[in-house]
């Protein structure tokens, strides 16, 4: 694909930048060309956010020079960087949700004066809709939009301001794999004329379908510089994470024992009062892992959280045991042996601010030896800590320390500590290793399928679906809050489960095989 | 009831009115741009004892006027520095601004009558009434509407402009978004502080405003807590309004006439004893304030800034 | 040069001790330029509130007295504000802590054996006070109702009622047109220890005692701070948020109640005009900077007591409005919470050349 006119437009040179703590740049060199997609490769934490937000100037470098067609710059604001054609479509969209299209457009113009010339604007969006196939309704609110549609919209942004250089962070975790098709299709028509493109991924899948040539970062540095036809998944993986990665967990065979927990029917609301969930059925036995696949924002959220109680139900019912546990409060669902590793560390899992000895007694502060009476036992607290600590290995420097110090892969083992503690054979478990590196993930697999081992039953709600297809043993798919099938991990495609995903019903899928049905 | 004590009411509804309103147009724009100042009430003070204290030496109500907007202009920017800049907590620091103001205020007025006495008792310059020609002959509202003073017509001015600049230009379209989505307005690289900086200092001078309706319009003079918590209904006004200037006006005019009432009640020697009839604003705010918290409980549209609150940061790792 | 602010990754010790002290100096400092402008000499008036306030034994007691109001309501609006409650209805519970003594003092004196007046006189103020704050706490826990306007309306509506009690009904019929009700029997008084200063400032120290022990030793405790830190976390952990607000708000009003029976019993004898002074809102600066902390609280409303009285022996000596301590009051809470920020941030100077090409913003 037009290799001919390719040239160096964005020279990155021993860019160094230094947050309290980590040296999350140390000394990168980055070459961007025109009329190609570079893939920025690495794992969380390896630099590239920083890295791209360095160039799209909304971090200041330590040190280091870029340089846009040979000329040197400085960007002090990404007003600075958008005026020299480099634009950013972050991971977090940012979009104000209460506004619509057009005028999160509008905002995004340099202009001054009074006028917002709505009129000019949604002309125009409609204009380059047609001509890069970004299908958009400029006068629909950002909040009525799915996922893909608000990418759209960023991109858009970016083309209606004339960018050159477009950064997309981690743009398929959020899309289908027929959306992400779609956009490779929008990439590729921009590259082909002349603009370049760089992606932000740790996705292997993405560099290769998606990329002409890959730079690989590894803890602040660059470790390689490779045309994606020359290499291979296995090559980059062992540069991205700097020795071989398993591919495949040791699971044994499950052992299915009795049903624990049964869904019924169940229909609740989300929080804009829009149906959420709607007839799910479903239930799990003591020894598996029941996986739920689905784009975020299609009930799984919802699933969790009438589970655990935080969610009222408006029909169906939930039952434990036997017991019939809908629209309990959490503190009965606790009670009735239900735990829930929560998709939001910081905002529901942790009191981030409060020492990793509070956190750990969450929910054992209930009960003895913890508590005496009313009193709540100090030595006692100090001693289950210490046992956890040791016992799930969480680095942290003290039983004192704000658990907001840790690392996100070492909370995330306190929430596991905690919680697998406090469960009696039932776990939740809501996007287990979102954002951990590959150490940390492993341990966090392993871990999980170790309970299931000992017997738990295990709910497994991620949007990853490597980890649910490596982890379940059976999966079920969320789409639009409905089920839109159970099938089985061992002999299902991925396509499939993509398919799936997607909105189609299983048994359409396998009559017309893997032809695409366009919607 | 006749044709004239109804007059009277809405002749009072108005003047009490101006300067909820004032208050709570400069508590929108604060907090539409993401900031909540609490300090609406202290604001209000200064500058009800600053205006008259200026007009009073200088023997000009504009000059006292000037005075209050320029108190609000320093008051709204130790408030923006604090929470904005220092990134301080916005409720606690609000209430420091009405503690600091009310005591503040209360120093002015025991201190800056003639030859550092009190200002209570005094008769001072202020806005008069100005009839318009011709408008005030409509029947039945034209006395009341167009026969007040002039910053009751320059509100009239204000009402649409704040409208329109809201919901109709571009810069309102930025404070509507900062208010929503900071991060996002940073990384279309437009300047979050500053834009939060100004609104804060504007609405600041617009509670100072405020204030100097309270002394040189409505009241016309210094009283001890002059204000009397009309700040902090100004605030629940802002809820009630669901941060739209058009609905504020409304609930303005519910507050205005509740105190026009409480007013004509005690003149037509109602045997009501004075101290309940002085509970009515206070009562009637949080029944108010109920009844709007279900409906939007109900219809799930809350309109308020989602940023309300929080500081915005950008350059740090989690 | 750009400044920065980094997030620290350690907590300073040296700071927590540091930054009150340096916030304190300069408000000092800022006063004293308002002072000036209003032609007082600064130093003049510090000296004398200073002198007033700690420079005789007499002074000490006189701010002994207006500290126990404002220990007891600093330490009822603290716990409320452990859970980020915002209780600033401090005022009105108190003042509806004063009528609930007043009213057992004045019309059940015949009814309850004197002995027993004091504890009833005690139990009707903590309980009335409780009562006021327990409906903002409702109308938050059971709709959402903003806390911060309810409470703060409730202290207006507390206050007209007082007003309207000892102008109507419970007006002295032997006053000679005094604003007040009668002087309580000798039964009904709060004995006192020296000068004016009563046993209202045992009941401040064993509330502290007993915040101490609740928030360091029991499951409440445990809960309360939780529910401060995250409340999503708190519900998700099974946590009954609403009946913590509620116990906590019944604990919070119960305190301020307390501090409005104490001073009618202790000081005034009577239920008058000088009940509802400002206490209720000087106890939101009082816990503020004392962290919270319930020991602080009544080191720091000490020191605030001593504001107070320093403020009024200045307007007897130097017919300076007494409301230089209001003054003095918000401006040291003004520097303590820009203060706050280097508890948690450190300051990061720049520098750089900085080199823009094309258009750029300069601001």
């Amino acid at each position: 694909m037009g290799t001919e006119n390719k040239s160096i437009t964005v020279q990155m040179r021993g860019i160094t930048k230094q947050f309290p703590g980590v040296l999350a740049n140390d000394g990168i060199d980055l070459d961007v060309h025109s009329h190609e997609i570079l893939a920025l490769l690495g794992e969380n934490g390896a630099g590239k956010t920083t890295l791209m937000n360095i160039l799209a100037g909304l971090y200041q470098p330590d040190a280091g020079q870029i340089s846009l067609k040979g000329k040197e710059v400085e960007f002090q604001s990404p007003k600075d960087a958008i005026s020299h054609g480099i634009g950013m479509v972050h991971q977090h969209f940012m979009l104000v949700e209460s506004l619509t299209v057009t005028e999160n457009i509008i905002l995004s113009l340099q202009s001054s004066g009074i006028n917002i010339h709505a009129n000019q604007v949604k002309k125009r969006v409609l204009e380059l809709s047609k001509q890069y196939h970004l299908m958009v309704d400029p006068d629909a609110a950002i909040w009525q939009l799915s996922v893909g549609e608000q990418q759209r919209v960023e991109i858009m942004r970016l083309l209606y301001r004339g960018a050159e250089i477009l950064i997309l962070d981690e743009p398929t975790a959020v899309l289908t794999p027929e959306e992400a098709a779609d956009l490779a299709k929008i990439l590729r028509k921009m590259t082909e004329e002349g603009k370049a493109v760089i992606l932000i991924t740790h996705k292997l899948n993405e560099v290769t379908s998606f990329s002409d040539r890959v730079t690989v970062l590894r803890a602040g540095h660059v470790v390689s510089n490779l045309l994606t036809k020359d290499t291979s998944k296995k090559e980059l993986a062992r540069l991205m994470v700097g020795r071989d990665i398993l591919f495949h967990l040791e699971k044994k065979k499950c052992k299915k024992g009795d049903s624990v927990l049964k869904l019924e029917h169940i229909h609740t609301t989300n929080d804009k009062g829009l149906p959420a969930l709607v007839d799910v059925n479903l239930q799990i036995c003591t020894g598996e892992i029941l996986g739920v696949a689905g784009v975020a924002g299609n009930g799984q959220r919802e699933l969790a959280e009438v589970i655990t109680g935080l969610r009222d139900i408006t029909s169906g019912k939930i039952s434990v045991n036997g017991k019939d546990i809908s629209n309990s409060s959490p503190f009965e669902v606790i009670h009735a042996g239900i735990s829930h590793v929560p998709g939001d560390r910081i905002g529901v899992g942790l009191a981030a601010n409060l020492p990793v000895s509070d956190n750990l007694v969450m929910k054992a502060y209930r009960k003895p030896p913890i508590l005496q009476g009313q009193l709540v036992k100090k030595k006692n607290i100090l001693q289950f800590t210490k046992n956890l600590i040791e016992v799930f290995e969480i680095k942290t420097p003290s039983a004192e320390t704000p658990a907001r110090l840790l690392s996100g892969g070492n909370q995330q083992r306190l929430i596991l500590a905690r919680e697998i503690t406090a469960s009696q054979g039932m776990l939740i478990a809501v996007y287990p290793s979102r954002g951990l590196d590959v150490g940390a993930t492993e341990s966090v697999r392993s871990t999980l399928l170790e309970q299931r081992d000992k017997g738990s039953a295990i709910l497994l709600i991620s949007e990853d679906l490597e980890e649910i297809t490596q982890l379940s043993d059976r999966i079920i798919v969320l789409y639009e809050g409905k089920i839109m099938g159970t099938v089985d991990p061992e002999s299902t495609s991925l396509e499939t489960i993509g398919m799936m995903m997607a909105g189609q019903p299983p048994a359409n899928i396998t009559k017309t095989g893997k032809e695409k049905k366009t919607t | 009831m006749n044709e004239a004590f109804i007059l009277s009411i809405l002749i009072i509804t108005i003047r009490a009115g101006t300067s909820l309103l004032y208050a709570t147009f400069g508590a929108i724009l604060t907090e539409r741009s993401g900031i909540q100042n609490l300090g609406v009430e202290g604001i209000m003070m200064v500058g009800a004892a600053s205006a008259f204290a200026a007009a009073y030496h200088s023997g000009n109500a504009w000059i006292g006027l000037l005075t209050a907007m320029f108190v609000g202009l320093i008051l709204g920017c130790i408030h923006a520095f604090l929470t904005i800049t220092l990134r301080a907590e916005q409720v606690v620091c609000g209430l420091a601004m009405t503690i600091f103001g009310t005591g503040l205020a209360s120093f002015m007025g025991q201190r800056l009558g003639p030859g550092n006495t009190t200002m209570v008792g005094l008769q001072g310059p202020a806005f008069e009434r100005i009839a318009i020609p011709y408008l005030r002959e409509i029947p039945f509202i034209g006395e009341a509407l167009f026969n007040q003073d002039i910053m009751v017509y320059i509100l009239y001015i204000l009402i649409p402009l704040i409208w329109f600049f809201i919901y109709k230009t571009r810069q309102g379209l930025e404070l509507r978004a900062v208010g929503e989505n900071p991060q996002a307005i940073d990384a279309l690289g437009m300047n979050v502080t500053k834009t939060r900086f100004i609104y804060t200092v504007v609405g600041a001078i617009l509670m100072g405003i405020a204030g100097a309706h309270l002394s040189l319009g409505y009241l016309q003079g210094w009283a001890d807590n002059i204000t009397g918590g009309r700040g902090w209904i100004a605030i629940a006004l802002v809820i009630f309004s669901t941060w739209n200037p058009l609905r504020a006006v409304l609930g303005a005019l519910l507050f205005g006439g509740i105190n026009a009432l409480q007013f004509r009640m005690q003149a037509a020697g109602t045997t009501l004893p004075s101290s309940f009839l002085n509970m009515l604003p206070y009562i009637a705010t949080i029944l108010v304030l109920v009844l709007i918290t279900m409906i939007e409980r109900k219809s799930k549209k809350l309109g308020t800034p989602t940023a309300l609150g929080i500081p915005f940061v950008r350059e740090e790792k989690k | 040069m750009r400044i920065q602010f980094e997030k620290r990754t350690d907590q300073s010790r040296l700071s927590g001790f540091l930054i009150p002290l340096i916030s304190f100096f300069l408000a000092l400092v800022f006063c004293a330029v308002i002072l000036i402008i209003f032609g007082i000499n600064p130093i003049q008036a510090y000296s004398v509130m200073v002198k007033g306030a700690l420079g005789s034994t007499y002074s000490l007691t006189e701010t002994l007295v207006k500290a126990v109001p404002l220990m007891l309501t600093g330490l009822g609006v603290s716990i409320a504000f452990q859970m980020h409650f915002w209780n600033i209805g401090a005022e009105g519970q108190l003042a509806m802590g004063g009528i609930a003594a007043a009213y057992v003092a004045l019309f059940l004196k015949d009814v309850i054996p004197s002995s027993l007046l004091l504890p009833v006189m005690f139990l009707a103020g903590a309980l009335i006070g409780a009562f006021w704050a327990l409906i903002p706490a409702m109308l938050k826990a059971a709709i959402g109702v903003n806390e911060i306007l309810t409470t703060l309306m409730m202290n207006y509506i507390a206050i007209l009622l007082v007003e309207y009690l000892y102008l109507g009904p419970w007006r002295d019929p032997k006053g000679y047109g005094f604003p007040g009700t009668a002087q309580f029997v000798e039964a009904a008084w709060l004995p006192r220890l020296t000068g004016r200063v009563h046993y209202g400032i045992i009941f401040a120290v064993l509330g502290a005692v007993m915040l101490w022990f609740i928030l360091k030793y029991t499951k409440f405790g445990y809960e309360i701070r939780l529910i401060g830190e995250n409340p999503k976390a708190a519900r998700y952990t099974g946590i009954n948020i609403t009946k913590n607000i509620l116990v906590v708000m019944l604990l919070s009003g119960g305190l301020s109640g307390i501090a409005g029976m104490a001073e009618v019993s202790g000081i005034s004898h009577r239920l008058y005009t000088g009940l509802a002074v400002g206490y209720g809102y000087t106890a939101i600066i009082v816990a503020w900077l004392a962290s919270l902390n319930p020991w602080s609280i009544l080191f720091v409303a000490f020191f605030m007591g001593a504001l107070l009285v320093g403020g009024d022996q200045l307007q007897i000596a130097m017919q300076t409005p007494a409301a230089v301590a209001d003054i003095l009051q918000g401006a040291i809470l003004f520097f303590m919470l820009g203060g706050s920020i280097f508890h948690t941030y450190r300051i990061k100077i720049i520098h750089k050349k900085t080199i823009v090409h094309g258009e750029s913003e300069h601001e």
